[in-house]
């Protein structure tokens, strides 16, 4: 997928005047942020929890070697296959080869963010492959010919009428006029298409919320069925999964599911989390034949020991996306890329570069409430700063910004030109705003005041009142 | 091409963590971490008396949207059965786990039972489980010759089969559970509550791609001598 993240400025302004758009975000974070809070307040240990996450997730990074290797000698004791791919093109080409090694024509996915990453769909269909979106969500926005637009309502941004345009006009086998106003009536209709192709399909690829090493099962985390479908009914399953999704143990996948469905949707626990260990047993009367796991770094390894290690952590609930004003105002596909969100704003320059992506970091307000919500304690905030930096090393921001850098750090570098500064400029602004301490327009930031007046100092600095108050008071005293 | 990715990703984390390779004896730690699992912070509400939690388990598979039937014994279930299908309007037309505890299906007068796997076109499955965990009213599910994983997934309607002895009190007790029986198989479903997608303008729908309505019957068999028989 070619990233538009380089053009952020235009693609929000775009995104804020689209009034559906907005109707859509309006309803999401009433209803994400309200359930969220609802399924914390009802489980006390959930601070304790996200410590736990944390620690467990910060092990794991450390040990990241062994653990793989564990994970990847379990699952061939089992009889499956483990495929190490360094990046997206070998991830596509390992999945295309089990795809033509198995004659497949057609394959379901399960949603797979990863999947979306590497852009599997296109290069598949490019092959002469069909591949077939199997969660509702992304099923709509496969027809669409458009990525997600949340990491786990990829559809989020879609009205239901929108649906039942395109539900029309690609279901052509059913009545012309049949009637498509109601969610139920959409969504019974793509379970009716799409059990037909969970039948036909010769694979079924699904993600990976989790890996374990201890059994050298995959574990995915879904509430329609579809993955579990996908994952079931055709001959060969390919689990992809990137390597920083690996846990020791049975036990430890627990504290990740105990804060996973809260963080995400609310709920106490989603309503199928599947845990798959090899190909169906020899007396198995169902199951895939063959079990294939798709191991792919794709830049996490880079990622390590830098000062963006902690953002492996991330277990994909779109807290951070649910609370954030930016997020809010300006939809997903305003971010450009794959990830959205103050977690896509981190994770994006780490993986397609600064270089490509360096507005996402600046859009942000670093209200922290990212940081608040976000289960596995990443502190995003501390790192858009860091990107903020590197982006700002790398001369990426245009000149007037970095002019105005360099002269606030060499003003502010002069403690006695920075007091003169800041006074004279607190004296002028307050005789600007007159009696009713506003300012109606700056010429310096003027698409800050064309929506709102500033408030006008009071005509002293911090500096200047403390030091007359300490007068004063030395007086009384 | 698999080999020297492989090797290339392995080393570049290594070299990333600014190491080598982990010495024998760290290793054998996270060996010894990885084989003898711990639980971690376990809840207060999975934790408790066994008849606290059974209650428990109930209320959370409720909240999930999971209905609940409680029975005296394994002679009460088809009877159960019969009479949910008939209270929802279905027939009494039911595929079943070729699990030797639902044997009894076949006894009841008026339905009509098959065993094996599940086909699109059934509209109800009758399941044995593994566990169920209070902690969410969440059900384990083991693929096995007597239990085929489409039966979960594909008919509109789930009954399960639960005695209130398998209810355990958080997930962590059904993985031992599970250690202690020896080789994990090919699918563990947990599952709680019914199908459900909130993918069309966030309007919450039950019956995405997997059962519609997810019905439990539970076998009060803990009561017997150890509680004085209330309710």
């Amino acid at each position: 997928m070619n990233a538009t993240s380089l053009q952020f400025k235009e693609n929000a302004h775009r995104a804020i005047e689209d009034e559906k758009l907005k109707k859509a975000l309006g309803t999401m974070k009433v209803g994400f942020r309200e359930k969220r809070a609802a399924a914390v307040a009802k489980l006390p240990e959930f601070e304790e929890l996200r410590d736990a996450g944390r620690d467990l997730k910060n092990h794991v990074l450390e040990n990241l070697d062994h653990y793989l290797t564990v994970f990847e000698a379990r699952v061939k004791e089992q009889g499956g296959h483990v495929h190490w791919c360094r990046d997206a093109e070998e991830a596509r080409q390992t999945v295309l080869k089990i795809c033509r090694d198995k004659g497949a024509r057609t394959v379901t996915k399960g949603k797979s963010m990863i999947a979306e990453e590497i852009a599997l769909n296109h290069f598949l269909e490019e092959k002469g492959i069909a591949p077939i979106e199997t969660d509702l969500g992304e099923y709509i926005i496969q027809l669409r010919h458009e990525p997600p637009s949340h990491i786990i309502a990829p559809a989020i941004h879609v009205s239901k009428e929108a649906v039942a345009d395109i539900f029309r006009e690609t279901h052509k086998q059913y009545a012309a006029d049949r009637p498509l106003s109601e969610p139920r009536q959409l969504l019974d209709e793509a379970r009716d298409v799409l059990r037909g192709q969970f039948i036909e399909a010769d694979v079924g690829i699904t993600g990976a919320n989790m890996l374990i090493a201890e059994t050298g099962s995959t574990v995915i985390v879904t509430n329609e069925g579809n993955g579990d479908l996908t994952q079931l009914l055709p001959k060969t399953h390919v689990v992809l999964a990137s390597i920083e999704k690996v846990v020791p143990t049975l036990d430890d996948a627990c504290t990740i599911l105990r804060l996973l469905a809260r963080s995400a949707t609310g709920q106490e626990m989603s309503s199928y989390t599947t845990f798959s260990t090899g190909p169906r047993r020899a007396d198995d009367r169902d199951g895939p034949e063959e079990f294939h796991v798709v191991l792919i770094d794709n830049g996490r390894s880079g990622m390590l020991g830098t000062e963006f290690q902690e953002m492996l952590r991330c277990i994909r609930c779109a807290a951070c996306m649910n609370h954030c004003p930016v997020y809010g105002a300006v939809g997903g596909h305003a971010y450009g890329w794959v990830y959205p969100g103050p977690m896509g704003s981190v994770l994006t320059p780490a993986l397609i570069g600064i270089e490509n992506s360096a507005p996402l970091p600046n859009a942000s307000t670093l209200c922290g409430k990212c940081e608040e919500v976000c289960p596995m304690r990443i502190p995003l905030p501390r790192m858009l700063r860091h990107w903020r930096e590197k982006e700002f090393e790398r001369h990426l921001p245009p000149a007037r910004v970095r002019q105005a850098f360099r002269f606030y750090a060499w003003i502010a570098t002069r403690p006695k030109l920075w007091r003169w500064y800041t006074a004279a400029a607190a004296r002028t602004l307050s005789i600007w705003g007159g009696k009713r301490g506003r300012i109606k327009s700056l010429p310096m930031a003027k698409p800050w005041t064309d929506a709102r007046d500033m408030p006008a100092p009071e005509g002293e600095t911090f500096m200047q009142r403390y030091k007359r108050q300490q007068k004063a008071g030395g007086k009384a005293a | 091409m698999s080999s020297d990715a492989r090797t290339h990703v392995l080393t570049r984390i290594r070299r990333s963590l600014n190491r080598g390779e982990l010495p024998d004896e760290a290793r054998a730690e996270l060996d010894r971490r990885i084989n003898e699992p711990k639980p971690g912070v376990v809840p207060a509400r999975a934790t408790g008396e066994h008849a606290a939690l059974v209650e428990r388990f109930v209320e959370m598979a409720e909240f999930a949207a999971a209905t609940v039937t409680r029975v005296p014994g394994m002679e009460a279930v088809p009877t159960a059965v019969a009479d949910w299908l008939k209270g929802h309007n279905l027939a009494p037309k039911v595929v079943a786990a070729p699990d030797a505890t639902l044997d009894g299906l076949e006894g009841h007068g008026t339905l009509e039972v098959t065993r094996g796997v599940a086909h699109p076109a059934d509209q109800a499955a009758v399941t044995p489980c593994f566990a169920g965990v209070a902690e969410t009213g969440t059900l384990v599910l083991l693929s096995g010759p007597e239990h085929p994983t489409s039966l979960n997934f594909l008919p509109d309607n789930h009954i399960i089969v639960v005695r209130a002895s398998q209810v355990v009190g958080g997930y962590e007790e059904a993985w031992a559970k599970l250690r202690a029986q020896g080789a994990v198989p090919r699918t563990v479903n947990m599952v709680t509550g019914p199908s459900r997608t909130g993918d069309i303008e966030q309007t919450l729908q039950l019956g995405a791609h997997g059962p519609r309505r997810l019905h439990i019957v539970l076998i009060d068999d803990h009561r017997r001598g150890t509680d004085s028989g209330e309710g």
